[in-house]
């Protein structure tokens, strides 16, 4: 290790500020295997109150919040690209090609925008209306991102080709939350004759090296949801 | 890089998130062809373009489709090289890409989207909102040109494109003032700073009507 030709020190120490149950959290975790980082973990349960979150990310106070030397990086895909771009021995997250790493950047936010506001939205839902709604939108999701895993993997492995990259990333850490609701709401969101590639990309997600470790288990997410979601689908 | 590189623009005059891919074209100075699209109705070279989300700005190089303004920005920044866009350290990058998400989601739904809605009562605490918002732009500019250093950056593009020259003409409109010389002595100083460069001021809508249509978009905001 040492310095990198773009001039930062990469000895500097690395803290990450995180919550297990977090998809964020996830991602950032498995940049920084990927990339072979050492880092400090620091769970903070409680981040609207934590002073090192507030002092660090004052204006959304939230985490993951990754900390290198004294600079703080917010928000996980800025983190993951962030990791990307510092630690350059490790394997590439995004792709080289500005277009492939357009798609990719492109697939993130869907991700998050549509996605992720599914997934919330089934778990808030206030009526059986609503949740359907929800559940609508979000195999819809899956429908497009598994036409974007065949586009993308072109046969191969995953969303990044032979390794895990930043759509892998971005959508692999939404696979808790996601397997929660199958659970709860019976629907099964990736399925092997629906989504057959995403199907079978899903365990070769949860086997690799960098995902393995920080994965939290698929339990204890569950009785995190029965806490944390008043709603009837949860009991 | 191809040998004739064929670049295509969909946008909408007053859309700042189109606006700002013109001032980066012209940043680089990349010939492009510009197609308007009319608001409301969505042409079918758009709907064939952009299936998903149906929105502008889309660009189209040489065939390829790239959606996604901030998006598209980071594209045309690593196709063309010169006169670099995003800060070349990875840590001001993370910070220019996170104050233009504030910019983009934040700033926008507060400073125009619920201050359009706000009734008399409201108002006053959704502009001191906004304030909060900008104040994290202000302190970015302190000792600085541009976000970008001494010339025009990312950040300069985004929020110059949605807070001086979309934003801010929804306010005059609505007859509010938030940003002040006096309050944000940096950022006025920026915006001053800005209007001066040539690429972004042949990307600047026309005040009159922009005024005009940020009234229309504030009363649609009102109405739901």
């Amino acid at each position: 290790m040492g310095h990198q030709a773009n001039g930062s020190n990469n000895d500097e120490y690395v803290r990450l500020l995180g919550a297990w149950p977090s998809p964020f959290v996830l991602r950032t975790r498995i940049a920084l295997n990927l990339k072979h980082v050492p880092y400090e973990y620091l769970e903070e349960e409680d981040s609207l109150n934590s002073e090192s979150v507030i002092n660090y990310n004052p204006v959304h106070k939230q985490i993951p919040i990754l900390i290198h030397g004294n600079k703080p990086i917010r928000e996980s895909l800025n983190i993951v690209m962030y990791v990307d771009e510092t630690w350059l021995s490790g394997p590439p997250i995004l792709p080289s090609d500005p277009f492939d790493r357009a798609v990719a950047r492109f697939w993130d936010v869907y991700i998050d925008e549509h996605c992720f506001t599914s997934i919330n939205g089934v778990a808030v839902a206030k009526t059986e209306e609503e949740r359907k709604e929800a559940i609508a939108k979000l195999e819809q999701c899956m429908g497009l991102l598994e036409e974007t895993f065949q586009e993308c993997s072109k046969g191969r492995g995953f969303f990044g080709g032979d390794n895990i990259g930043f759509i892998d990333i971005g959508f692999g850490s939404m696979l808790g939350p996601i397997k929660v609701l199958e659970k709860f709401t019976g629907v099964k969101f990736i399925h092997p004759e629906n989504t057959p590639g995403l199907f079978h990309w899903v365990d070769r997600f949860y086997a690799h090296e960098a995902v393995k470790p920080v994965m939290p288990d698929i339990g204890k997410l569950v009785q995190f949801a029965r806490l944390k979601f008043n709603s009837s689908i949860f009991k | 890089m191809a040998e004739k590189d064929e670049v295509k623009l969909l946008g909408i005059w007053a859309s700042p998130f189109s606006r700002r891919i013109e001032m980066a074209l012209k940043l680089k100075g990349v010939p492009y062809d510009y197609v308007e699209e009319i608001l409301d109705q969505k042409s079918p070279l758009l709907l064939e373009l952009n299936p998903i989300h149906k929105k502008v700005p889309v660009l189209v190089h040489n065939g390829k489709i790239i959606i996604e303004s901030q998006i598209i920005l980071e594209y045309i920044d690593e196709v063309w090289k010169h006169n670099p866009i995003l800060p070349q350290d990875p840590y001001e990058r993370s910070k220019a890409r996170f104050l233009a998400k504030l910019v983009d989601e934040q700033v926008l739904i507060t400073g125009f989207v619920m201050l359009a809605k706000a009734d008399e009562k409201g108002r006053e605490a959704v502009v001191e909102q906004t304030r909060e918002l900008i104040m994290h732009l202000e302190k970015e500019l302190v000792g600085k040109d541009f976000f970008g250093g001494k010339s025009v950056g990312f950040l300069d593009i985004v929020a110059g494109s949605m807070i001086p020259f979309c934003v801010a003409r929804g306010w005059e409109g609505m007859g509010v003032e938030v940003v002040t010389e006096e309050k944000f002595p940096e950022f006025s100083r920026w915006v001053k700073n800005l209007e001066k460069v040539e690429f972004v001021k042949d990307c600047i809508p026309p005040r009159e009507k922009h005024v005009e249509h940020m009234n229309f978009m504030g009363g649609r905001a009102r109405s739901g």
